[in-house]
């Protein structure tokens, strides 16, 4: 099954990455926007999705410092 | 007393941490395809960018064969030493608290840095003199230590930092100035700096040499 996890820094972490892209938007005049995070997307081939949330917890994510997300490709909104 | 120094694919520094244990005691490298720690009575893991840092800093290098070899050693009490991707590395193990985020520049930082000890009765800095200021270079890009609040509280109560970034010396963000911390038994310890770049005049610091020797008197005093 394709699945998809979407990994994100957890909310008060500091996310220099996020910042960074957030002043940079400015100034190429895309004004408005904040709030910004950046994170990480893993796309796999699973033969059983409900092992996912272990993989996210050992290896995909470090739940110290990342949430995680997982949703089947299916699913999704289609990355256009 | 033999240090066992780890190389991973993407490993760098090993050769200067070994070149600085030699300078204390006997060290081997140890290659992370083995099982072995051929008798080492201390392992250091050096500083790199083992695998590639892929996925995250130090993720993946603690799932190698060597490193179940080290989780068991240093769940029997052995001492083991993180220097920079070292650290991050056993962040990533669970064997020590928190973990390390980039640097709140982002940027790359090489710079000579000075720590203050904290601590002088631990297996790391007993040859350290109190309150001691220790000029070390540090260089890395992910070296902001980070612990949930809670976890943090309990890592300060417990007296495991013992080294932090001196006033004003903090570039990275780390929390508290946390320069490096050991696990609660106090026979891991993980920091950014590179104390194995400090162990001759030429280069204009031997403080770290007292790491090293550190690890080698705490055994010696157990033998």
């Amino acid at each position: 099954m394709k699945m998809r996890v979407l990994i994100r820094p957890k909310a008060g972490i500091l996310d220099p990455q996020g910042q960074a892209v957030e002043r940079a938007l400015p100034a190429l005049g895309f004004d408005g926007v904040s709030q910004v995070h950046v994170g990480r997307l893993v796309e796999l081939d699973v033969a059983d999705p409900a092992q996912l949330p272990a993989m996210c917890d050992k290896l995909l994510a470090n739940p110290l410092i990342e949430d995680y997300e997982i949703v089947s490709v299916e699913q999704a909104a289609p990355a256009s | 007393m033999k240090f066992g120094v780890l190389r991973f694919p993407g490993t760098c520094d090993e050769v200067d941490a070994q070149l600085a244990c030699e300078r204390v005691a006997n060290a081997e490298i140890l290659w992370h395809g083995d099982r072995d720690l051929k008798g080492a009575d201390a392992i250091v893991i050096p500083g790199g960018f083992s695998y590639g840092d892929y996925l995250r800093v130090g993720a993946i290098a603690r799932f190698s064969p060597l490193m179940e070899s080290v989780i068991d050693f240093a769940k029997q009490g052995g001492p083991v030493l993180g220097i920079c991707n070292g650290f991050q590395i056993l962040c990533e193990a669970g064997l020590l608290p928190g973990t390390l985020l980039p640097n709140s520049t982002l940027r790359f930082v090489c710079r000579q840095v000075d720590l203050t000890v904290e601590r002088t009765d631990t297996v790391f800095t007993n040859a350290c003199e109190p309150g001691e200021t220790l000029s070390i270079p540090a260089k890395h890009t992910t070296g902001c230590w980070y612990a949930p609040k809670q976890l943090h509280e309990q890592v300060e109560a417990n007296g495991q930092v013992l080294l932090r970034y001196a006033p004003g010396q903090n570039f990275n963000g780390s929390l508290a100035d946390v320069a490096g911390v050991s696990n609660e038994a106090g026979n891991v310890f993980g920091l950014m700096p590179h104390p194995e770049h400090a162990v001759d005049p030429l280069t204009g610091s031997v403080d770290g040499l007292t790491l090293f020797a550190s690890i080698r008197d705490s055994l010696a005093a157990h033998v």
